[in-house]
């Protein structure tokens, strides 16, 4: 029963398995905008910064397997509780409509593979640099891949698009992962929910600022 | 027919303790060589069937709902009674004890009654050992609360929903069982006869409720805790489908039906609000605590109760009764209300309500105060009527709710068939002409725990059985039986649907077999219910087949027995010329117009055996001895 | 007052089945939904068609039989409120209503709005009690229990079993039934004994009933009869990963 195939079987295990995996992302994406913000302090210490991420090997392949497995092990989970879902109501209510249920909440399936193509194309696009439509893309200047990245404008549309599926995917997932692994409280419920919609609006405004200020020239 | 109780010898205080004593015991290894059928999964049978299972029998459990966990057990509000005397406030088993003989107005088993003093204690222990979450002191020891008729509080209960949480408590022990594989469980499955096999009960022919198919299964013993049968009245407080289908055919296979007539009226139930009314329900009696019930001086007085000045209202209860006032009891307060409304002066749309005003105690407590009392009850009011209780009166009208009387049964719970056992509301044994609150539950429990599984065993010890299997011919023929009744009802192809015969029948039992009953009514009613039976049988229509899921089939085979109670009830009260308890007899009153009971002719429980159809049944008296308690009359002035 | 019904009807398990619709004439608003049901029944009767099956019992909220989806909502519009306590007054003249059964792979619909909740039975049986014979019980005051505690094991035991907590999540999830009983048991000392092997198997008896995963839509407690919350929910996946880190074996 205890086994970890006999966890991750159950529904119960698997939500639990997302809400870690889940959580590693959400810490991830916070440290990812902290780090992104340096742009606004110059070509200098946003290089720096970038310089600094890969000066241990180890480090960075420590960390970037940590990420793929969570990302993986999250979206595999997704998939078969999507299918388990899916299979446990074989009719349709001709009628249906919601009570209590968000947009958000509804509209996980659809923000969350939204969010693993704009993954990709975010790896290919700023990390790997193999799709870098702004021009010459320089594995040392990542502050002039940004620039040169987000001056193309339809670029820019589609990262901003993914930050606000990201932001309803956050909204939902980081107040539903702490009900996921049980950490609930009635006296900090409120608080929890609370720091959810906080998180999720600076990491989105976070994100959503540098294509901004690359388009209206205040990063050039 | 013979009428034992088999009450045994000695001491009261000792009689069960000797009786478990010289019971015989089945051997453990023996145990699962016995099958046994329970009939309903409510407290009684649910309790019933898990304990028998427990020490190793096979058990067969069924209930027409889709779960066991729905018996209407489980709308039980108040409480469960306990001698625990926790609160220390002079509880004791024989105060318990002479509470309910009292209560039930010197009509009911002595011994029984003590052994269930005796065992209420062992029930709450185990229920808080299963897990029912009563509800405690900041001290986290169990809490209790006082109820009707006793002056001490003995009253156990889980909010307003005691009943729901003994109820699971029991379901789960069941489940439990279930999944342990000693008791197999046959859900929407509805006992349609009994099968008696050389004078013992050893099966029950059933109907699968779903597929229609007509099914017998044998066993060793019966148990039946098929509820009680206030339902014949239409309109009362039980569920919808609560039926007197398993005990009505047990007694036209030799089971004695005892007291029919101890039928039970609660005075706070909301009143009918027009012909479509499918039930009624209760509020709790605590109400009167603070409410005053009236109605105008005037008759059809069209004005609302707010613009009717208090000395032209007529408060009936404080003036007829000035020191009890509100509070008399259960009986004499539907009474009244009843006679209020006879008399035309009742209100409401239909006139059949009497006002119960806060008003007063809203002023004197203010709302807060009120609110914290009977929050729930002004919201459930509320919810059913749209009139908010805080600004309006509310309207009030008595309802059937319980029925003391049912198959008769000895001391070891077994009925006059042998291996026909019969617990909770089914039987007649220890309510008397009366039922106090918070007995009930106590009851069912009592049998199905404690009392079922020991003496169950002593007749499987003590009795030889041959063995038969569902094949045997006898079985067939009881199916046949069933189906050609089935089929009946499916051919007759008149007009009317069950439900328009079983109100018409409901009426009449109400007005001349109900709160009040006189020998005029009852020969009248006795004369029109056979009409009502002989145009059912008529013109009735059931819609659809017998192999499906046929609610109206299911309904039209109740009413059809429901005809027959009906008559043997109005017969029981005609013959039972006294007043007792509920069982009031215009004829026989005090002066101040209260029962009087007749105890050198009536002190008997009134046994009815089945002499077939179209011929009158047989009386049988069993008669009451009281060695441990003091006849007297109840006053209330 | 009048309305038109849209009623899912459906002969038996196997049949298929479809909307039909009704017109439910000379209503009161005094009825009740399922009385209004009732009439629209004798109508039908009196037509000789057969009338709509639905599950009821109690008609006072508690008993848990009735379960039908109106207008998309589990037992309707009204909050903490079952069928049989749905008054006509809460529908204007004139009204559309969709009537449907529970929908669920774990609740097979039996005929019309009528379905089969079994599975419900199953999970409590694979731990939803305490392990006691009767018989065996201490005193009940033997073991004192915090107010608290005990008072937050009846919120969760409050539950009457309807099942439109299922009925209503758009999952299909019983993640609000089993869990109200893990926690009703798990919050009491006497639950204590068997608080691991009870999450585990009960999970597991809810998996293989085939129901659906809980995302935290929370329509269930929105739907249900006694406002039970989703924090049992939570409870029980803390209860579950408690168990699932301790035990070592079942």
């Amino acid at each position: 029963m205890s086994s970890p195939f006999s966890f991750y079987k159950s529904t119960v295990g698997k939500k639990i398995v997302m809400a870690v995996t889940g959580f590693i992302g959400v810490g991830y994406v916070m440290g990812h905008v902290c780090g992104n913000l340096l742009v606004f302090a110059g070509p200098g210490p946003l290089n720096n910064y970038a310089h600094l991420l890969k000066v241990s090997k180890a480090f960075l392949w420590g960390a970037r397997s940590v990420l793929i497995a969570a990302v993986v092990l999250h979206v595999v989970a997704a998939y078969q509780l999507w299918r388990t879902s899916a299979e446990s109501r074989p009719t349709e209510y001709v009628r249906w409509s919601p009570v209590n249920s968000t947009w958000a909440s509804r509209t996980m399936r659809w923000t969350g593979p939204l969010l693993l193509i704009f993954i990709a194309f975010h790896l290919f696009h700023l990390t790997g640099g193999q799709i870098h439509p702004g021009g010459a893309f320089s594995e040392h200047d990542v502050y002039h891949n940004v620039v040169t990245g987000f001056r193309v404008w339809w670029v820019s549309v589609a990262y901003i698009a993914a930050m606000l599926a990201l932001s309803l995917h956050m909204y939902h997932g980081v107040w539903s992962m702490f009900q996921s692994v049980g950490l609930n409280h009635p006296r900090y419920n409120g608080f929890i929910r609370h720091a959810a919609t906080v998180v999720t609006i600076v990491v989105v405004v976070g994100f959503i600022s540098i294509p901004v200020a690359v388009l209206l020239r205040l990063i050039s | 027919m013979d009428l034992n109780s088999q009450v045994p010898s000695g001491p009261i205080e000792k009689k069960w303790d000797q009786h478990r004593f010289e019971m015989k015991l089945v051997n453990p290894s023996n145990k699962r060589k016995h099958t046994i059928l329970v009939v309903g999964s409510g407290l009684a049978g649910a309790s019933a069937a898990a304990s028998l299972a427990e020490l190793g029998y096979n058990v067969k459990c069924f209930c027409y709902q889709d779960s066991p966990r729905r018996a209407h057990s489980i709308a039980a509000q108040g409480g469960i009674n306990a001698a625990k005397n926790y609160p220390n406030d002079g509880d004791s088993i024989s105060r318990l004890f002479y509470d309910t003989v009292k209560g039930g107005d010197f009509r009911s088993r002595e011994a029984n009654v003590y052994r269930l003093a005796q065992i209420s204690v062992n029930i709450i222990d185990q229920c808080v050992a299963q897990g029912v979450p009563f509800a405690r002191e900041y001290g986290g020891l169990l809490d209790n609360r006082s109820f009707g008729g006793a002056q001490v509080s003995r009253t156990f209960y889980a909010r307003g929903q005691t009943g729901q949480q003994l109820l699971l408590g029991a379901y789960q022990a069941l489940e439990r069982q279930i999944h342990l594989r000693k008791v197999q469980m046959f859900p929407r499955t509805e006992m349609l006869d009994l099968i008696v096999i050389d004078g013992k009960a050893r099966g029950i022919t059933a109907r699968n409720l779903v597929t229609g198919t007509i099914e017998s299964f044998v066993g060793d013993a019966v148990v039946l805790a098929t509820g009680g049968y206030g339902n014949v009245f239409y309109l009362s407080t039980n569920a919808k489908n609560s039926n007197a289908t398993a005990i009505w055919r047990a007694y036209k296979r030799g089971a004695a039906f005892a007291n029919p007539c101890y039928t039970q009226i609660h005075p706070t139930c909301i009143p009918v609000s027009g012909h479509y009314q499918s039930k009624l329900t209760l509020m709790s009696e605590s109400l009167r605590n603070d409410g005053r019930i009236w109605v105008p001086l005037k008759k059809g007085d069209p004005r609302p109760p707010n613009e009717i000045p208090r000395q032209e209202r007529d408060y009936f209860l404080e003036r007829k009764y000035p020191s009890f006032g509100n509070l008399v009891p259960r009986d004499v307060a539907s009474r009244n209300a009843k006679q209020i409304c006879d008399e035309g002066r009742g209100v409401g749309p239909t006139g059949q309500s009497v006002y119960l005003d806060f008003a007063e105690a809203l002023e004197r407590l203010g709302e807060e105060t009120i609110r914290e009392k009977y929050g729930n009850l002004f919201e459930m009011y509320e919810r059913i009527t749209a009139e908010n209780p805080y600004k309006v009166p509310m309207r009030i009208y008595p309802a059937i709710h319980y029925t003391m009387g049912g198959l008769w049964v000895d001391y070891n719970l077994m009925s006059t068939i042998p291996g026909l056992f019969v617990a909770g509301e089914a039987n007649f044994s220890d309510h008397g002409a009366n039922r106090l609150g918070a007995s009930a539950l106590m009851q069912g429990l009592a049998d199905g725990y404690f009392i079922i599984p020991y003496t169950l065993g002593n007749y499987l010890a003590s009795t030889k059985l041959e063995k038969v299997t569902a094949e045997d011919p006898r079985c067939k023929q009881t199916e046949d039986g069933v189906s050609a009744l089935t089929h009946q009802l499916l051919s007759i192809n008149g007009q009317r649907p069950a439900d328009s015969f079983h109100q018409e029948l409901g009426k009449v039992l109400w007005e001349d077999c109900g709160m009040a009953r006189s020998e005029a009514g009852l020969k009248r009613a006795l004369r029109k219910i056979p009409e009502i039976r002989e145009e059912f049988w008529k013109d009735l229509r059931v819609i659809g087949a017998n192999e499906e899921l046929n609610q109206e089939l299911e309904k039209a085979g109740r009413v059809a027995d429901y005809m027959d109670l009906a008559e043997l009830i109005c017969r029981d009260a005609l013959e039972r010329a006294e007043s007792c308890g509920c069982h009031f007899r215009e004829e026989f009153q005090t002066p101040e117009g209260e029962a009087k009971r007749n105890d050198s002719d009536f002190c008997y429980v009134a046994a009815w055996e089945f002499k077939g159809r179209g011929q009158p049944p047989a009386l049988h008296k069993e008669a009451l001895h009281f060695e441990n308690v003091h006849l007297t009359q109840r006053s209330y002035k | 007052m009048n309305l038109t019904l849209f009623v899912w009807r459906q002969e038996d398990a196997n049949a298929q089945g479809r909307m039909e619709k009704y017109e439910a004439q000379a209503i009161t608003p005094d009825m009740s939904f399922l009385e209004m049901l009732d009439v629209v029944n004798l109508g039908l009767i009196a037509q000789g068609r057969a009338p709509i099956a639905f599950e009821h019992d109690c008609r006072e909220g508690i008993c848990g039989s009735c379960s039908m989806m109106i207008n998309g909502v589990a037992h309707g519009p009204r909050p903490a409120t079952a069928t049989c306590q749905l008054h006509m007054r809460h529908f204007k003249d004139g009204d559309t209503l969709h009537i449907e059964p529970w929908r669920s792979k774990a609740f097979p619909v039996i005929k019309d709005l009528v379905v089969d909740r079994g599975s419900f039975d199953r999970i409590i049986q694979a731990g939803g009690y305490v392990s006691v014979n009767t018989g065996n019980a201490p005193d009940a005051n033997a073991i004192p229990v915090p107010k608290v505690d005990s008072e937050l094991a009846m919120d969760a035991a409050a539950c009457i079993g309807c099942g439109a907590c299922v009925a209503a999540c758009p999952n299909g999830s019983a993640a609000l039934f089993t869990s109200a009983k893990i926690s009703h048991l798990g919050l009491l000392p006497q639950g204590g004994p068997e608080r691991e092997i009870r999450v585990l198997r009960m999970v597991e008896a809810m998996d293989e009933e085939g129901f659906g995963n809980c995302t935290m839509h929370r329509e269930c407690e929105a739907v249900c009869p006694k406002q039970i919350s989703t924090n049992f929910i939570a409870r029980m996946n803390r209860e579950f990963l408690r168990a699932s880190l301790k035990h070592a074996k079942t």
